[in-house]
């Protein structure tokens, strides 16, 4: 296999699933927040529940439907650019993503149907049953998908049968292997606070633009509520996954802290600039000895550095350190941002204090940054493996020429710019435009009935 | 278990699951293709609201069909794949256009609804002729050593899967033709059966063309059916030889059905010569799951993953078959003008 294809293939995986990311992590826990939105209206009859829910429902369909079209992507990449990947693996992770298909794909898509259009034709207890279908849905997804994904971080449960494949040999340490349970609580917590930080920002930005009051105040507390408590617990379970890291990876965890050096009181490094060839962390600032005292929980621990590893087997590191921290970064501003609000709730300064609206508005994003940032590391840092310690990116590459695969790229990425685009503007028109409330329309437009509707799109012109 | 090769199993049940997709999805695609033979916008989003509840459950067959490959065959797939990269590819990115686009035309404001409205029509087409493409090269057979695709980019292009291409597009929309008698009134359920009707007719021809093409891919074909340049071997033809004629029936059915006003019965029957087109395919390709190149058998993952997904599959398909027919069933009713919840 030429290089030219292998190096296209990754550039290909790495933006297609890195654009798929996105839409997960911020519908899983949008899902999650519907649910509660809905149950809170069916329990008090509080309209601005109501109207929160019919606003964000459309936010939710527009995102859903982007993930959806680009996680089918994804079911087939395997098999068109890592052909090889696929039948090494498919006896062990082939049945994990059938799961994932016949527990989770098959839940979700059904009542998405039911939550979208069934509003006015079904009755309340049955719509609210479908809004936690799909959020249930969408956990299970996370499950698998990170079963399948720890799995290639921390192999175990299987053997190479005689035909040179991958066989399991116990599918439930295939599927609860060492890396699963930090790694998943992470990435749904990951998507709850992604949600949590998009649901502050758009109601900080409707309460500046006083707009929609009763709704954008409660889901301002709902968002404070979430990243007072998840973020600061997300930092426990984010150091947990590094422990495991460390532990069955750790040329990884060398990667993301820039060390070269086996030693002990191994620092923590705030700022640096690694250099592969040099095998040299230029520039480094760092506190020494915390990084030995965060991984073992002893700072004079004596930790390997990435000289311990044949220059074959290491991650590339600028990547895995950077991203590392960008992701670190994001959540200690969500921590902030947290505590921040709940001093001011306390204080009961929450709808008043106008440099924390904008603080939230400005870190509306930061939620997606920290996935992508976290997903980065946790990839990147298992290079140059595919599946950690077993099976080489390198040699799980599909026999397709480099022009094909280059061409594909180039497609999808003028295709992902279009729907990105598009998805972007059309979400943050909604939100700028914020829930509609029972206030009287501040515009003289028809209000929103089947007549009106059909007013305004013969207005609208043809389409 | 159960005294079956487990492969034998799993073969069947994704077959099963594919051609749930054709079923499903097929309408829904076959919408989007009927698209631009609308009268305006008002009929379009009537055409999109009779799909819009289902068609992302119906896209999920897809995603089982392809994971199911992945997961039961791993080696089929691990061929397969890459030997149908570009129409693979093409498919996805169709698929994406036309299913942003449900939610899209509704955000868009002139320019922007004009443009999704193209994207869903284009983006159906599209995605039923890469399939169209996909299953025509896969019956003519893809070049495999080893269980490695060894041939070129294009090999996949070539007369016979051009015509399955734009069968399965003519297919498809008549497929959405029927779905749209079942569930508009007025203007637009007079339109649909207009369509059914010019679709059944053409749909007769495509499918005959394909057929003698399929006859002619492989002398094992035309050997599975009795024929041969010279004779007819009746003892192997006979069992098989209602089937065209049970197709043809089916297209006399559906057209009658449009012209005396029935509702679901000519989506049905398309349904129906959707089947035999299938049994007919599968008569003709037994028992190989890449044409003449790799059996269930051979493609088979080990067989504790086959047995441990049909531990799995086993309750969940009747699970997710009953509450797919209760949200079929709760959207029932013809679509008006209030069906969208924008």
């Amino acid at each position: 296999m030429d290089l030219d294809a292998l190096l296209l293939s990754r550039l290909q995986f790495a933006f297609t699933v890195g654009f798929h990311i996105i839409f997960p992590a911020f519908t899983i826990g949008l899902a999650s927040f519907l649910a509660v939105l809905e149950g809170l209206w069916l329990a008090t009859k509080k309209p601005a529940f109501r109207n929160l829910y019919l606003f964000w429902v459309k936010i939710f369909a527009l995102s859903f439907g982007m993930g959806v079209v680009s996680g089918v992507v994804m079911s087939y990449q395997f098999g068109t650019n890592w052909s090889v990947f696929a039948e090494q693996t498919g006896s062990v992770l082939g049945p994990l993503l059938a799961y994932e298909v016949l527990t989770a794909f098959f839940l979700e898509a059904s009542f998405l149907g039911v939550m979208l259009f069934g509003w006015k034709r079904v009755g309340p207890k049955l719509h609210f049953f479908s809004t936690c279908m799909v959020a249930f849905g969408t956990l299970i997804s996370a499950f698998w998908i990170l079963a399948a994904n720890s799995w290639m971080q921390t192999p175990q449960g299987f053997e190479t049968g005689p035909d040179g494949t991958y066989i399991a040999t116990d599918f439930m340490s295939v599927i609860f292997n060492p890396s699963l349970p930090s790694r998943f609580m992470h990435m749904v917590l990951a998507a709850y606070l992604t949600t949590a930080m998009v649901v502050a920002g758009a109601s900080a930005f409707a309460l500046l633009a006083k707009r929609a009051i009763p709704e954008s105040r409660a889901a301002l507390r709902m968002g404070i509520l979430m990243m007072a408590i998840v973020a600061p617990l997300q930092v426990v379970i984010g150091h947990e996954s590094g422990v495991v890291a460390h532990e069955h990876q750790p040329a990884k965890v060398a990667a993301m802290e820039g060390w070269w050096e086996t030693k002990a009181q191994q620092p923590t490094l705030l700022f640096g600039w690694p250099d592969q060839d040099a095998e040299t962390t230029h520039a480094a600032i760092g506190i020494p000895g915390m990084g030995s005292w965060f991984v073992a929980g002893d700072s004079n621990a004596e930790l390997p550095g990435l000289n311990a590893f044949p220059k074959e087997d290491r991650p590339p590191v600028w990547l895995t350190f950077w991203s590392f921290r960008v992701m670190v970064g994001m959540g200690l501003i969500m921590v902030a941002l947290g505590l921040w609000g709940a001093l001011l709730w306390i204080l009961k300064r929450v709808d008043s204090v106008k440099l924390y609206h904008r603080a939230l508005v400005i870190a509306a994003p930061s939620g997606f940054i920290a996935v992508l940032a976290g997903w980065i590391a946790a990839e990147v840092g298992r290079q140059p493996y595919v599946v950690y310690g077993v099976l080489r990116t390198a040699d799980a590459v599909s026999p397709v020429p480099a022009g094909s695969v280059g061409l594909s790229l180039l497609f999808f990425l003028v295709v992902y710019a279009i729907v990105f685009t598009a998805g972007a503007l059309y979400i943050l028109r909604l939100m700028s435009k914020g829930p509609d409330t029972e206030e009287p329309p501040r515009t003289d437009e028809p209000p929103g009935t089947a007549l009106g509707a059909g007013v305004k799109s013969a207005t609208a012109g043809e389409a | 278990m159960f005294g079956i090769e487990l492969s034998m199993i799993w073969a069947v049940l994704i077959a099963v699951a594919v051609f749930l997709y054709v079923a499903l999805d097929g309408f829904d695609l076959g919408v989007g293709i009927l698209f631009p033979f609308a009268k305006d916008a008002r009929e379009r989003d009537q055409m999109q609201a009779a799909i819009a509840p289902v068609w992302d459950g119906n896209e999920t067959w897809l995603v089982l069909g392809g994971g199911g490959l992945f997961a039961a065959f791993p080696k089929a797939y691990a061929a397969l794949m890459p030997a149908l990269y570009i129409p693979i590819i093409l498919m996805l990115l169709a698929l994406i256009f036309r299913g942003v686009a449900f939610e899209f035309r509704h955000h868009g404001r002139n320019a922007g609804k004009k443009w999704w409205t193209v994207a869903f029509s284009a983006g159906s087409i599209v995605a039923a002729a890469a399939q169209g493409l996909v299953l025509g090269a896969f019956v003519q057979g893809v070049n495999i050593v080893d269980g490695v695709f060894v041939g070129g980019p294009l090999d996949w292009l070539t007369p016979f899967s051009l015509l399955v291409a734009a069968a399965l597009v003519a297919g498809y929309a008549l497929l959405g033709a029927g779905w749209l008698v079942y569930k508009t009134k007025g203007e637009l359920y007079e339109r649909s059966r207009g369509w059914v009707k010019q679709l059944a007719l053409l749909v007769a021809l495509a499918m005959g063309a394909v057929s003698l093409g399929t006859l002619g891919v492989d002398p094992r074909v035309t050997y599975r059916w009795g024929l041969t340049m010279t004779s007819i071997d009746w003892n192997t033809f006979l069992p098989v030889a209602p089937l065209p004629v049970v197709a043809l029936g089916l297209c006399f059915l559906l057209w009658r059905g449009a012209e005396k006003g029935q509702h679901l019965q000519p989506y049905l029957y398309t349904v129906g010569l959707f089947l035999v087109g299938y049994v007919g395919l599968a008569v003709s390709l037994w028992p190989y799951i890449i044409p003449f190149a790799m059996t269930p058998q051979e493609a088979a993952a080990a067989d504790n993953a086959l047995s441990l997904m049909l531990w799995g599959a086993l309750p969940m398909l009747p699970i997710i078959l009953a509450y797919t027919a209760y949200v079929y069933w709760l959207f029932r009713a013809k679509v008006g003008d209030e069906a969208s919840y924008h």
